[in-house]
């Protein structure tokens, strides 16, 4: 049976046109983009029409907004840090309580060490920010507000258009990381106030190792990697030119066919949960449903563990994933859902879907089908799950 | 994902003995849904010889954990009382040709229910159940010096990063980290006394530099090392008002003051007559704690930031979130600004 993979907000398959796109670029173009050669001119060239393509996927005015990077994780450090070196009068950061480690962890640290004052803006149920709370924090002292554009887990959305506006009614800048977004629901900036934006190459189908940072013309910049004038010096280092290359044809691949594909996607994932939710009891879709990517379903089940439930998946060539403690090596179940005040009785068992655009209907109904006897099974073990459909009575020693 | 042994992995997809017993004479039960797993161990034993005639278990947790149970049933069934009493998480371990150092604490959890149904056979009482004055020590992941000492025992642990990754303790807030290096300096110089291990290997309370908690891992980021924090300047007074319970000041693990912020109330409040009205606030709703078994104490007022410490079953994780947004929703109803509140100290 052929394995089914929808853990694609982990990461995608790289799509063999890409890998295609990007072969000449080890063994024959070669060339360093900055030398003055033919072999370096080939190279140079090709990296214009990528930067072409990573522009027009999120609507960027100029194509020299876009510097290329590492990935979301780096993009997202320059983004931060540049704000804040750039605005010494304004030490604050604000930003929400479920972004991905890649902000959180770098917020925690300036927190800790390098004097900023860091409102982490809270969350509902939905998984919907707080409007209040953020008009509440912002203030002459803030420098940078940084949100998610879509949130890893949940797929929720964040309405950063408007986010952004408010942080410039401060004075402040605003940043997104778009890593989830990018591809995944269309992007406009010219038509927004967002001035930075992160995306990463490997969750739209391109190469793992790459990312963008999106630079409003204008907007002032102190880089991360210091070095050569690589990126109109905004970037040192030299360019990874075949994975540049790759990221603008999965780019210019995801643009082309996503006004087809994102409501397909959405259908599907919409099955997904609603075959799901029908044939089994006592779960139930985490995150704003009015308002998430198409692609993301992420369902708590009740009185069951994450782990197990993957594993059982996994045995029957099913690729998901958990915001359980026990498959992150962490003891605590994940940070979003409790951000969320999602119930631990739900939070240890709560499972992600990623679908992408290779995903088929086939699949879909294979999961479905699945789904059901894992649940049950685990739940016959489950000291807190008796046969009549409720809550067993449990009394333990230590709890 | 982990790299299970294929006992693992057979005794996760083929549990022996899984599914509840009716006519069970001795049960043991560990664990709780907010901590992530738990075990009712259920033992038929024949009065007349004390043998374990059957066994079953009921799990809530990862496959590690599902599989240590299906392992304790095959150890324990066959063996008189006192013969499963002498088995040891270690044995669950190796019974399983092995389980990630990480996963180590679901052995603990089959040892740890065992005792208590051996327990509930002889009709004692077990000491650890009455939870004293300082016998518990992680609130996050309720684990008291009973078990955390037995497990550095059994398993000669001599860091703490093991002991939580046998025990779980310390690995929530990691606000116990103090009365856990004290717990495990003390046991281990008692194994030193007894020539269990060397005076080398023993752990001591105080001796720089001390491991950091293991880092919280939670998308698979992998959060690289740190270097050791600067010693803190300024720790922030802890605010004295009665009756609010003020815990002293940990200087060492407090962050840095940050520079206090001009807040400015609506109300016209001095930040002081704020920190009373947030005390008042805090003591009002600290009996909705208690209720659950937990307690709060207001520890700092900053600008917006209101810092409190959780007490109680499981501070770290559920209290904490569920009521939380309560408090700060008053505070910020009463004081007609926005305050954060956080737990503190946070590492």
């Amino acid at each position: 049976m052929d394995p089914i993979y929808l853990d694609n907000n982990a990461t995608t398959r790289v799509f063999p046109e890409v890998v295609q796109e990007m072969l000449p670029f080890f063994t024959e173009q070669f060339g360093n983009a900055s030398s003055i050669h033919a072999f370096g001119e080939e190279v140079g060239s090709a990296m214009r029409t990528a930067r072409r393509a990573v522009q027009a996927l999120i609507g960027a005015e100029h194509d020299h907004e876009i510097i290329f990077t590492s990935g979301g994780t780096e993009s997202n450090n320059a983004a931060i840090r540049s704000a804040l070196a750039a605005n010494p009068a304004r030490n604050e950061l604000i930003t929400s309580a479920v972004e991905h480690p890649a902000i959180l962890s770098l917020a925690d640290w300036l927190e800790k060490h390098e004097g900023v004052v860091v409102h982490r803006i809270p969350v509902d149920g939905k998984g919907r920010l707080d409007i209040d709370a953020y008009r509440a924090a912002l203030g002459p002292k803030t420098a940078l507000v940084s949100f998610m554009w879509a949130n890893n887990e949940t797929g929720t959305i964040f309405p950063v258009d408007g986010l952004a506006d408010l942080a410039h009614d401060a004075g402040a800048l605003f940043h997104t990381d778009a890593v989830q977004a990018a591809g995944k629901v269309p992007i406009d900036l010219k038509s927004t106030e967002i001035d930075m934006l992160s995306l990463s190459s490997h969750k739209l189908h391109g190469p793992k190792g790459l990312g963008a940072l999106y630079l409003r013309k204008g907007t002032r910049f102190r880089p991360l990697l210091r070095g050569g004038h690589q990126e109109r010096g905004r970037r040192g280092g030299t360019e990874n030119a075949p994975a540049i290359i790759g990221l603008g044809k999965a780019a210019e691949m995801t643009l082309a066919t996503m006004a087809q594909d994102l409501p397909r996607i959405e259908a599907l994932r919409n099955r997904l949960e609603n075959g799901i939710v029908q044939k089994v009891g006592h779960c139930f879709i985490t995150g704003d449903t009015r308002d998430r990517l198409p692609n993301t379903s992420t369902i708590a089940f009740e009185y069951i563990e994450g782990e197990a439930i993957l594993m059982l998946l996994n045995k029957q060539g099913i690729a998901a994933s958990s915001g359980s403690a026990c498959t992150s090596g962490s003891l605590e179940p994940s940070h979003v859902l409790r951000a969320m005040d999602i119930p631990f009785t739900a939070a240890h068992g709560a499972i992600r879907f990623s679908l992408s655009r290779e995903t088929t209907e086939a699949e879909i109904d294979r999961v479905i089908d699945a789904v059901p006897a894992i649940i049950d099974q685990l739940r016959d073990m489950s000291p807190f799950w008796s046969t009549e459909g409720g809550v067993a009575a449990f009394n333990p020693e230590y709890a | 994902m982990w790299e299970y042994s294929e006992k693992v992995k057979d005794h996760f997809f083929n549990p022996r003995n899984a599914g509840a017993m009716e006519d069970a004479n001795a049960v043991g039960e560990v664990g709780s849904l907010s901590c992530g797993d738990a075990l009712k161990l259920m033992l038929k034993v024949n009065p007349e010889t004390d043998i374990i005639e059957d066994a079953k278990f009921q799990t809530f947790g990862c496959g590690s954990a599902i599989a240590s149970s299906s392992a304790l049933t095959e150890l324990v069934i066959g063996k008189t009382i006192d013969e499963a009493r002498a088995l040891t998480n270690q044995d669950i371990a190796e019974f399983l040709d092995g389980l990630p150092p990480e996963k180590m604490h679901c052995s603990v959890m089959g040892q740890e229910a065992l005792t208590a149904a051996v327990a509930a056979w002889k009709g004692e009482e077990l000491e650890e159940d009455d939870h004293e004055e300082g016998a518990l020590i992680c609130k996050c992941f309720a684990v008291d010096a009973g078990m955390i000492e037995r497990a550095i025992r059994t398993n000669k642990l001599t860091t703490l990063e093991m002991v939580t990754f046998y025990t779980k303790a310390g690995g929530g807030c990691s606000s116990c980290r103090e009365p856990l290096e004290e717990l495990l300096s003390d046991v281990n110089a008692a194994m030193v006394a007894e020539g269990v291990i060397a005076a080398a290997d023993a752990f001591v309370f105080g001796a720089a530099p001390v491991a950091p908690p293991p880092q919280k891992k939670t998308t698979g980021f992998v959060i690289p090392d740190m270097p050791p924090d600067p010693p803190a300047t300024a720790a922030p007074e802890p605010i004295a008002i009665q009756p609010i319970r003020v815990k002293p000041a940990t200087a060492a693990k407090l962050p840095p003051a940050p520079a206090p912020e001009t807040a400015t109330s609506p109300k016209g409040l001095s930040l002081a007559q704020e920190t009373i009205a947030i005390a008042r606030i805090i003591e009002e709703m600290r009996p909705i704690f208690q209720a659950d078994g937990g307690d709060v104490i207001l520890m700092d007022v900053d600008g917006n930031k209101v810092s409190v410490e959780m007490t109680g079953a499981c501070a770290g994780c559920q209290i904490a979130s569920l009521t939380l947004g309560g408090l700060r929703k008053r505070i910020r109803d009463e004081l007609e600004r926005d305050f954060i509140v956080v737990p503190a100290p946070k590492n």
